[in-house]
């Protein structure tokens, strides 16, 4: 099995949409098969992840599992495999499914069958991203997860749900379509799609270089998202449905951070080298910009998806920062972000299942009725503040210590993130959470259900295990980050 | 093992009371935090012992934290002279304070997240001072920001409570910033945050520059100057005071434990902790006398005509903790951890007595409304003349015996007057104004709660919810033991271990734990009337304010009613408040609107995805029907998008 468990990660999601497909019955019954089926593939799913993980050898840098059939012929083929870098987003990845389900069980109620259809499809592909060690086969996973995500948000979102899908399509397609233009430009030079092939043997010109770089920038920027092409986030984030949020948080901004580390830096070192100042720049502009736009939100949703982007903005100034501290804690900010917006937005779902809406004035005084759910909130929200025990605090340290020696000035800015955080987090849970209860509306809030516990619970220590004890990320990454460094200053040297 | 236990104790307490408090209920929380904390302090005491005196200390690693390249840093317990200082410190106070409100907070429904948020402020405090590393240090002092936040904001309901907690956090996370960068720049120039490594290492980067930004810069003095930004946040000092007044919204054996005894003097613990670095960045001492004596002088002179109660005392401190700095700016360590040592005894006695008192004014705490209670709660009254007696330093000079401020706020204002630069002469001046400051505002205090005639019972300009004097009595005897207790530190602590500290055993008592490079404490070379000075400031404090409170009450009504400019200035807290909202508050707020509306909105959304999104959605609305569609035709569509990629690479692949 495990010569073709990547495969088999990848795929299982996309048979269990299959047998829902095939179900007939009312539409009452298909839901709950719908449901059930869900709930069981991603949780075999994240088992057959947890499994990859405890067999992955960390001491190594090359990639694992790999698979590799024919596919297009002509050096395009159906190669998989993972290194310490990606196998930890297949984790996260299964690691968040379930709990998506979970928080779809009752809050969609239309059209539930084709809701789990278009999440394990998202499952797939997303996992494809990951595992995939050919370019065209990565654009294919790339490029398709936005199908099942413009759907999630187009069918099952809020009022204004064909502007916020639309707008998230234009901005990633406008952006993959010239990363597809850089993928062909790289093929034709090379004669390959094979990414291993490709990052052990090809050297682009440096002029090449820039092109291909921008090229892969504007869709990863764009994905990520970075400071100014960020606009569509905040839009899709309140017009989606809750666990929609958690996957466009949670995993598919990640894909941005993902390339740049699979692509941008190791293939294009001296372009990366070029360019650093600007990535700094526009990393700076996001934490501060988006932060300071969070402070002035009112809508819980909004408020949360401004501050994800000045999150990813830590993410950035890491990765492009080249050194050990700065790859890492870029990749750890990744990851501990998808845990802590995931469970954020879940928060302002609980909320906005009881109430239907989102807006921050409605709220005030739920602590009384609501103990738990505040004190939930509470660490999650110190979470995001990146306070040290949490894993925020972890991602953000050592990416501005990475980043320090690189920039002092870049980490100068990147450091008033740290007090800008804690205002418009506080700010945000003070007028939800504290205060005198006086909207009479709120009076019959109920407190967390054992549902919600079961998807809080987990997520809740993950982020302080992952807070306490890093290095369960470090031990996994700091191999093919340590390689991925030393080759791209060898590159710069050679 | 006994050091873990010492650490984790009340964070295994606070985790019980605040998971299963409802379960358990009210009086085994408070019981169960208590005990683990009396625990703690005892094996603090016997720590105290076993490292100060007999010269134990150690290093005991518990297990990995960060580890990231050459960038790690490990949860370890330090316990050296410094550290022991700390522990008895902070869970000597702790559990009274503990003890103290299972009284003070007996009709509080929400006594076990009370409770549970005290212990975990102890633990992250123990967390903090334990430290071996930067990083640890910085776990702690996040932490116990935490905590202050909780437990101010701990009355949620009310509205002046939440802002005074969300100031508290944010204004320590401007100062958190600086330390965040201070140990960015340890990192980048030692390549460890390791205690010892740095501490080393430091001697041999003297007078050495790095580019901070774009400027060249001495790499000592910078590392030391961000780090006390972070040290003016946490004990509040000049710029980053504010909080300290408004966080005494919180209950008040939260101000004694954190807000005078314990976590605001982490500043003065990690100056001391770090002045191996200090010792050799003679710029960044400097400015921390300068802003220690500042702070010292500016907080008293605020302190001066603040009416309510407990604010006196916040002022106090945040005077007090400036006289820490002072000292430890002119490198007078030992003086610094002395008087931190012997303030949180009296400190939190006068905040606890003040507690005191407001519970037997049925929480009133407007000096105004009070008066003459002496008589009615005389075992209050004495314990605040206690803790007034040690806070203004009163003793004899000649003999050298005296109250515990006697000992060390005298020993600081001495450090200056020796120093014998023009920042040391700087600082004698400004703590010698403040030590006269504090005894008229302490004496105005006391003789306005306690003596004159009683002026409550009035009701509040006619609301009739007065309180009679016949109804005010001594509370229970969970509130007065602790009292006690604190006031026997204030009067012996001095006496009992001033020779420890700064005199003739100091530096068998330091072991190298803080620097204590030029030999202060020395009486000896000291000119009589610097000696005497501050005594004869403290007499005439007092005088002025028996002559103004007591022979003529009627005189700082009418003052006040005229309102002089200095007046006015120093009631309003020399504006700070308002300069910060003009300055900073408002206008961010603005901007971010700004950014959201014109930024977002109008450039980016109007030349981007809005403009492009209007033409595609006219040509698409026909074509796509999103409300109404079935899904099925999407994942039709889907499959036929993947169909044409690959058709397209086939294709392309088929090319050369």
């Amino acid at each position: 099995m495990m010569s073709h468990i990547l495969s088999i990660i990848i795929f299982l999601p996309l048979l269990a949409a299959l047998a829902i497909l095939v179900t007939s019955g009312s539409e009452e019954t298909r839901a709950t098969t719908a449901r059930w089926v869900a709930i069981g593939a991603t949780t075999v799913d994240f088992a057959l992840a947890l499994i990859l993980w405890a067999n992955f050898d960390g001491a190594s840098s090359a990639f694992q599992f790999q698979e590799q059939y024919a596919w297009l012929g002509n050096g395009i083929s159906y190669h998989l495999g993972v290194d310490g870098i990606s196998i930890l987003f297949i984790v996260l990845t299964g690691g968040l499914m379930p709990f998506c389900i979970l928080a779809s069980w009752e809050s969609i109620k239309a059209r539930v069958a084709e809701y789990m259809i278009a999440f394990l499809v998202l499952e797939t592909l997303m996992m494809g991203v990951f595992a995939a060690l050919d370019l065209f086969l990565f654009y294919v996973f790339f490029e398709g997860g936005l199908i099942p995500m413009f759907l999630i948000i187009g069918v099952w979102g809020g009022k204004r749900r064909v502007y916020a899908s639309f707008k998230f399509f234009l901005y990633t397609m406008l952006g993959s379509l010239l990363m597809l233009l850089a993928m062909l430009a790289m093929y034709f030079y090379a004669g390959t799609s094979d990414i291993v092939t490709l990052l052990n043997t090809a050297h682009f010109p440096v002029a090449m270089q820039s092109f291909l770089w921008f090229g892969f920038l504007a869709s990863f920027a764009v994905k990520l998202p970075m400071w100014p092409v960020h606009t569509w986030l905040p839009d899709a984030h309140v017009e989606a449905p809750t666990a929609g949020s958690v996957i466009l948080a949670g995993i598919l901004l990640k894909m941005g951070g993902y390339g740049f580390l699979r692509f941008s830096l190791p293939m294009f070192a001296s372009a990366s080298l070029h360019f650093a100042p600007l990535i700094f720049t526009l990393s700076v502009m996001a934490i501060i910009y988006t932060s300071l736009v969070a402070l002035v939100q009112e809508d819980m949703k909004k408020l949360i998806a401004y501050t994800s982007i000045a999150h990813m903005g830590f993410v950035t100034m890491g990765i492009f920062a080249l050194t050990q501290q700065g790859v890492e804690g870029g990749i750890f900010q990744m990851l501990s972000h998808g845990v802590v917006s995931g469970a954020l937005f879940l928060c302002v779902g609980v909320v906005y299942d009881r109430m239907h809406t989102r807006e921050i004035a409605f709220y005030g005084g739920i602590v009384s009725r609501m103990p738990w759910y505040a004190a939930v909130f509470m660490l999650f929200t110190m979470g995001n503040v990146g306070l040290p025990g949490t894993s925020g605090f972890v991602g953000e340290i050592t990416s501005m210590t990475g980043a320090y020696g690189v920039s002092t000035w870049t980490a100068l800015f990147a450091a008033t993130g740290v007090i800008l955080s804690a205002v418009y987090a506080l700010t945000l849970y003070r007028r939800v959470v504290f205060g005198e209860l006086v909207n009479p509306k709120l009076m019959a809030i109920t407190d967390l259900e054992m549902r919600e516990v079961y998807i809080f619970a987990p997520l809740l220590i993950g982020t302080v295990w992952l807070g306490l004890q890093p290095g369960a990320v470090f031990n996994i990454t700091q191999t093919s980050v340590d390689h991925l460094v030393s080759a791209y200053h060898a590159a710069l040297g050679g | 093992m006994l050091y873990a236990a010492l650490v984790f104790l009340p964070i295994i307490a606070s985790a019980i009371a605040g998971l299963f408090g409802r379960f358990i209920g009210a009086r085994a929380c408070e019981l169960l935090t208590t005990v683990a904390l009396f625990v703690s302090c005892a094996l603090s005491i016997y720590a105290f012992y076993d490292v100060a005196i007999l010269g134990h200390a150690v290093i005991v690693p518990l297990w990995s934290w960060i580890d990231s390249g050459d960038f790690s840093a490990d949860w370890t317990i330090r316990v050296d002279t410094l550290t022991a200082v700390m522990l008895v410190v902070v869970t000597g106070v702790s559990s009274l304070v503990h003890l103290y409100s299972i009284g003070y907070m007996h009709d509080d429904p929400g006594r076990p997240r009370f409770f549970s948020y005290l212990s975990f402020f102890t633990f992250a405090m123990l967390m903090l001072v334990t430290a071996n590393n930067f990083l640890q240090v910085f776990f702690g002092w996040e932490g116990v920001g935490l905590a202050s936040y909780l437990l101010i904001g701990f009355w949620y309901k009310r509205p002046s409570a939440n802002e005074a907690a969300l100031k508290a956090f944010v204004v320590n996370r401007v100062g958190d910033f600086g330390f965040a960068l201070g140990i960015f720049a340890i990192f980048y120039v030692f390549k460890t945050l390791d205690f010892n490594a740095v501490f080393t290492a430091a001697p041999a980067m003297a007078g050495k520059t790095f580019l901070f930004g774009s400027w060249h810069v001495d790499i000592l003095n910078t590392i030391c100057f961000l780090l006390f930004i972070g040290a003016m946040g946490k004990s509040a000092q000049l710029g980053l005071h504010t909080w300290l007044p408004d966080a005494m919204e919180g209950p008040t054996p939260v101000s004694a434990l954190i807000h005078a005894a314990t976590m605001v003097t982490a500043g003065v613990f990690l100056v001391c902790r770090c002045s191996p670095l200090y010792e050799h960045a003679p710029t960044a001492l400097a400015f921390v006398t300068f802003i220690g004596a500042t702070t010292a002088f500016m907080a008293a002179s605020i302190g001066l005509f603040q009416n309510d109660i407990k604010r006196v005392i916040a002022y106090s401190t945040c005077s007090q903790l400036g006289y820490m700095f002072a000292a430890a700016g002119v490198s007078a360590y030992g003086a610094a951890m002395f008087h931190l040592f012997t303030h949180a005894f009296f400190k939190a006695l006068l905040f606890l007595a003040a507690g005191s008192v407001i519970t037997a004014m049925h929480h009133e705490q407007d000096m105004r409304k009070m008066g003459g209670l002496a008589r009615a709660i005389p075992f209050t009254w004495a314990m605040m003349l206690i803790g007034n007696l040690a806070l203004t330093g009163v003793g004899i000079p000649i003999l050298g015996i005296g109250t515990a401020g006697f000992y060390s706020k005298d020993s600081i204002i001495n450090a200056t007057f020796l120093a014998g630069t023009p920042m040391g002469t700087y600082a004698f001046v400004l703590t010698l104004l403040a030590a006269l400051m504090t005894s008229f505002y302490s004496w105005r205090q006391f003789l306005m709660t306690f003596h004159g005639r009683y002026r409550g019972g009035e009701g509040h300009h006619g609301h009739g919810h007065g309180i009679k004097l016949e109804d005010v009595h001594e509370p229970a005897l969970t509130i007065l033991i602790p009292l006690g207790v604190l006031a026997v530190g204030a009067l012996i602590a001095g006496g009992l271990f001033a020779h420890y500290y700064i005199g003739v055993d100091a530096s068998g008592f330091w072991r190298g734990a803080v620097a204590v490079a030029y030999g202060h404490g020395g009486a000896a070379e000291l000119p009589i009337w610097v000696e005497l000075a501050p005594l004869v400031l403290t007499i005439v404090g007092f005088a002025v304010a028996y002559y103004y409170y007591i022979l003529h009450p009627d005189l700082p009504a009418k003052m006040a009613a005229r309102g002089g400019m200095l007046y006015t200035f120093l009631y309003n807290k020399w504006y700070f408040d308002e300069l910060y909202a003009f300055l900073v508050v408002r206008p961010a707020m603005r901007f971010g609107r700004l950014l959201w509306k014109v930024g977002d909105g109008l450039i980016i959304d109007g030349l981007g995805p809005d403009g492009v999104a209007a033409r595609v959605l006219d040509a698409t609305r026909g074509a796509v029907r999103l409300q109404s569609g079935y899904v099925y035709h999407y994942a039709f569509a889907m499959l036929i998008g993947v169909v044409a990629l690959a058709t397209y690479f086939v294709v392309a692949g088929g090319l050369p």
